[in-house]
Parts: structure tokens; sequence; C-alpha cells
């Protein structure tokens, strides 16, 4: 059963052009669905309108958001707030801001427990201690004292694991989630969600643009051209062979590790211009449906 | 690297203690001025008048920083001065703080029809000339403390709300923002727990720096003529006064002159070592 729903969302810059034109998307419970795309392609707006943390440039015109089969669009934003916050965590991008710099990582971790939640305090803190054992980060007491600068990327980021299923949510956003690491770096870190992923049993919509990392964590994956879905799929029926001619153009470009010789394939003019043309062909549609 | 920041430290304790103990003796001076000031600071004797400082022969024992045309106390005028600096730094400045990073934070934060209203207000307030405008203020509801407070809240709010505003717009964008929006905190939760923390280095400096144009501006009102009653010494009036003798009498003018350019340097320079000091990555 797909825990989250997306029907027919468009989304657009507030008095100019869509940025998501007629989404659809599901994620599956406990499974990882992908998102993939070039940069612009509207993946991290997807993820941003599902958390309600859209840009106030932004705006919503049509579509369902189904959480659990709750239409998201339709709860008041207090009520919305609450359900996101109970059920729903992000895994951001930068790791460099992602954590609040004037205060230390242990009440970053166990506030939200506490003020949101109404976990006791000690409650929050011994959990806070075993999700950083669970990341592997060594003698979590002092980390949880330290300030975000006093730590490295890589440790921030697994703090951010950590953080995002402290209250163990039944969807995880990860929006870009190694693309600020260095790549030793993002390896562990990949390797180290999806061990998370599968103990907790936790749905992850996993925002990339790195075709590699899919194949390796995701399940299913939905590919985005100019912010239209043009193929939504299991991966490995995408990986033996793209239906849609932009998906296998993307796939195509991907560098191969086995021949780094080779050089690199870019997404064909004669695709683009196509892919252009369908966007264009769906507005009209749209604007006439 | 290490040393570097090591020095920029310790250059910034130097900063931060020479400037905190001189406006901690000025706090006492202030307190203290009717026990301390060696003359009554209102006593005029036109047999002592423009006495010298006690360095120069022609000098009275007891009257150390001299005395002006009328034959009152340098030194005691300059302590009872301090009260009124003080007290238009402390209360204007705070009020200026507290209205302006307020209305920057909603504005910065909040966005939308709240930040339209406010900015606009912002560049229309700004488009007065400031000086004039806290003459005008001040000459329509009469001279007094509570004018100059006022008129200092009213023309500098201004200067608050506008970086507030920028730097809770650069705050508001980062990602812990966005995650503890998703963790349910409410926008004025947000605001006040995620945001505030990381604006307040930046409002203790403008604190600071505020309190030091507080002082300048108490000095323009008084040198014009508009403070409080002219029989209270201020810094302000005494500058003006000293400067019709300055050629007979420069003491009169320049000691108080040293008081307030010490005063004012002192506010901006803690500002910036208290910064120094809060701020959790130089630290």
């Amino acid at each position: 059963m797909s825990y989250l729903s997306i029907r027919n969302l468009t989304v657009r810059l507030r008095g100019g052009g869509p940025l998501l034109r007629d989404v659809s998307l599901d994620v599956q419970e406990g499974q990882v669905h992908g998102l993939v795309g070039e940069s612009g392609a509207g993946k991290s707006m997807i993820g941003k309108a599902i958390l309600g943390i859209l840009p106030h440039s932004v705006e919503v015109v049509s579509g369902q958001i189904l959480l659990d089969g709750t239409d998201l669009q339709r709860l008041s934003p207090a009520e919305r707030r609450r359900r996101i916050g109970a059920s729903c965590a992000l895994i951001p991008q930068d790791p460099l801001t992602a954590l609040n710099p004037s205060k230390r990582v242990g009440p970053q971790i166990t506030d939200r427990l506490v003020d949101i939640l109404g976990w006791s305090r000690a409650q929050a803190e011994a959990r806070a201690v075993e999700l950083l054992g669970e990341v592997q980060i060594p003698d979590p007491a002092r980390v949880l004292r330290s300030y975000p600068h006093e730590l490295s990327g890589g440790m921030r980021q697994r703090i951010l694991i950590a953080s995002a299923f402290a209250a163990e949510p039944k969807l995880i956003v990860a929006d870009e989630p190694t693309t600020a690491l260095d790549v030793t770096v993002q390896k562990q870190i990949l390797r180290l969600m999806a061990a998370m992923q599968a103990r907790h049993g936790t749905a992850l919509l996993f925002v990339t643009h790195d075709l590699g990392v899919v194949s390796k964590v995701c399940q299913s994956l939905s590919v985005l051209y100019a912010g239209m879905v043009v193929e939504e799929t299991d991966v490995a029926a995408f990986f033996r062979g793209p239906r849609h001619p932009y998906a296998a153009a993307l796939l195509a470009a991907t560098p191969r590790y086995t021949d780094p010789a080779a050089s690199l394939t870019p997404v064909p003019e004669a695709v683009i211009a196509a892919v252009q043309a369908e966007v264009a062909a769906r507005e009209t549609g749209a604007s006439h449906g | 690297m290490l040393d570097g920041r090591g020095a920029i430290r310790r250059r910034a304790g130097a900063r931060l203690w020479l400037s905190a103990l001189w406006l901690g003796a000025l706090t006492l001076a202030a307190l203290f001025a009717p026990w301390i000031a060696p003359k009554d600071p209102l006593a005029q004797d036109l047999f002592l008048g423009r006495l010298p400082p006690f360095w120069i022969t022609g000098a009275e024992p007891g009257y150390w920083l001299g005395t002006d045309s009328l034959g009152r106390d340098v030194l005691s005028r300059i302590l009872f001065g301090a009260r009124v600096a003080l007290i238009v730094a402390l209360v204007a400045g705070t009020l200026t703080c507290v209205i302006g990073a307020t209305l920057g934070l909603l504005a910065g934060f909040l966005r939308g029809w709240i930040d339209l209203a406010i900015s606009r207000l912002i560049d229309i307030w700004m488009a007065f000339p400031p000086v004039l405008f806290a003459i005008l203020l001040i000459a329509v509801i009469g001279p007094g403390l509570g004018s100059i407070i006022l008129a200092i809240v009213v023309i500098d709010w201004t200067r608050f709300a506008r970086v507030v505003r920028a730097e809770a717009m650069s705050q508001g964008a980062m990602d812990y923002v966005a995650s503890a929006r998703v963790a349910g905190r409410g926008r004025i939760g947000t605001m006040l727990r995620e945001i505030l923390p990381n604006v307040l280095p930046t409002i203790t400096v403008l604190l600071t720096l505020e309190m030091g144009i507080a002082v300048i501006v108490e000095a323009i009102l008084s040198f014009v003529n508009l403070s409080i009653s002219t029989d209270d010494p201020t810094w302000g009036g005494m500058i003006a006064e000293g400067r019709v003798s300055i050629h007979q009498a420069w003491w009169v003018l320049v000691f108080p002159l040293i008081a307030l350019f010490l005063t004012v340097l002192s506010f901006s320079q803690l500002g910036e070592g208290l910064k120094d000091r809060f701020d959790p990555v130089l630290r």
C-alpha cells in the first residue's frame, strides 16, 4: 500500500510560470523511492511541497498530497504541521547549514522530541545517545555537548540522519543527502542510510541526480524533467530498459566506472527538443482541460 | 591558523576590558556623582571664572580641571553630565533596539505582506533627515529627558530593523530552519528559538553602537540647546558653552569632548568585543 501518494500536483512561482506540472508519484510503505532529474527539474520542490516548507514565492495551484490516505492540502496549517511533525522527517542537503550554529548538538535532537512530541527530557536524551550509537558515532556523550562547527561534514550528516529517525517517522525525505560530502564519505553515508532505513522500516523519498545511487538504494523511481514526471517505474525495469527516450538518454549519460576512458555521452539535442515539446503539449492540454 | 585566532582573541580581549573599564568607571561616577564631585556643579562664582586645570599656573586647588566662564567646576559638571549621557544611552539604546529588532525579525522571517509593510515604512522613514527630524520633534513636544529618548527611538529604530531583517532573511534560508518547521515548530516558535539566537550577536553589536550614537545625539541636541533644562549639566551643553571661550579657556571645551569621545568609542569597542566572545564559531 502506498504511504505517500501525490496526485496531479502543480506548483508555480507566484505570478509566474509552473515549477511542477501535474506530478503524480507513489511511495510504498517501508520502501525507497528515488527522484532523479537534472538540477532545476523540481526534485527538491516536490520534497518541500510534501513537508509544507515551500518558499514564500511558490504556491501549490492544484493536486493532492495524500499521506496515509489524508489529503494534506485540505488540513489547516496547524493540523498539517502536527501531522508532518509526527510522521515525517527531512534529511537536508547541506549538513553545514542544517544544524543551528548557535545550539549544541544534543538539544537540536532532543528539543523537538520534548517540546513537540511531549517526551520527557531524560527519555529524549537516552534516545539521542542510542541513535548516535546507531549511526556509528564514537563517544556520543561528547558529540551531544559539541557545537556543530566543531564537527566534520560527515559527522554532521550522521547526526542529521540520527535526528531524522529519532521520532520513528513513517516517511523521510532525503534531499540530496550526500551531494555536499566528499566521495569517500558519501559511500559510508549511503550505506548507513540504507541500513537505518531497513532497520526502521521507514519509507524514504530519495532525491538525487545520481543514477548510480538510485540503483543501489531504491526500489522504485521517478524521472523528472522540467517539473514533469517523464517516467515512474521500479528500479529493475528501469535499468533493464527505460521506456521514455529522455530517461534512456539520462541513463546513457551516466559515466561508467568500468570504462573510464570512454567519453561522456550527453543527452542528445533531439531528445531534449522532444521532451520540451512534450512539456509544452501537456501545458496547453492542462490549460484547456 | 590556531595562533592567528589566538591573537585575534587576545586583541579582542584587551578591547573588551578597556572599554568595559571606562564604561564601568563612568557608571560609578554617574551613580555617585553627588558624593564624589568636588564642587557643586551649578555653583557660580564669577571671581573664580576661567580657572585653568591643575597643572597650569594660576590654578586654584580643588578645581582639578578648571572652571568655565561662570566659575563652575568643569570636573563636577562632567561627572553630573555622565548621568544624562548614560541614562540616554541605556534607555534610548535599549528601546530603539527592542522596537527595531522586533520589526526587523518579523519582516525578515515572516516575509509576505508583513515584510512589505515594514520595509516600505522603513524606506519612507529613512527619507527624513534625522537631525532635523529630531529638532522638529523636540520643538513640538518640548525639551526634556523623555523627549530626547523618544526622539532617538523614533529616528533610529530603522537602523536595527534594516540590518536585523537582512540577517533574519539569510538565516531563514538555512536548512536548520526547514528542519525545525518539518519537526512541527510554529512560525513564531521557529523565529524565537532558531533564528533569534543566531541574530543576537549582530543585535548586540548594533545595540552598543546605538548607545554610542544616543550619547552623540544627546550632545548634539544639547549643543543646539534642545536637550534637558539648561541648568542641568550635559556634555553637549558644556561643549556648546566652551566653544564661545575656546581661545581664553580651551579646557571647558576639551574635557567634556574627551569624555564624549571615550564613551562613544568604548560603546562600539564593547560591542565588537562582546560579539567575538559570544559568537560560537569564533569562540
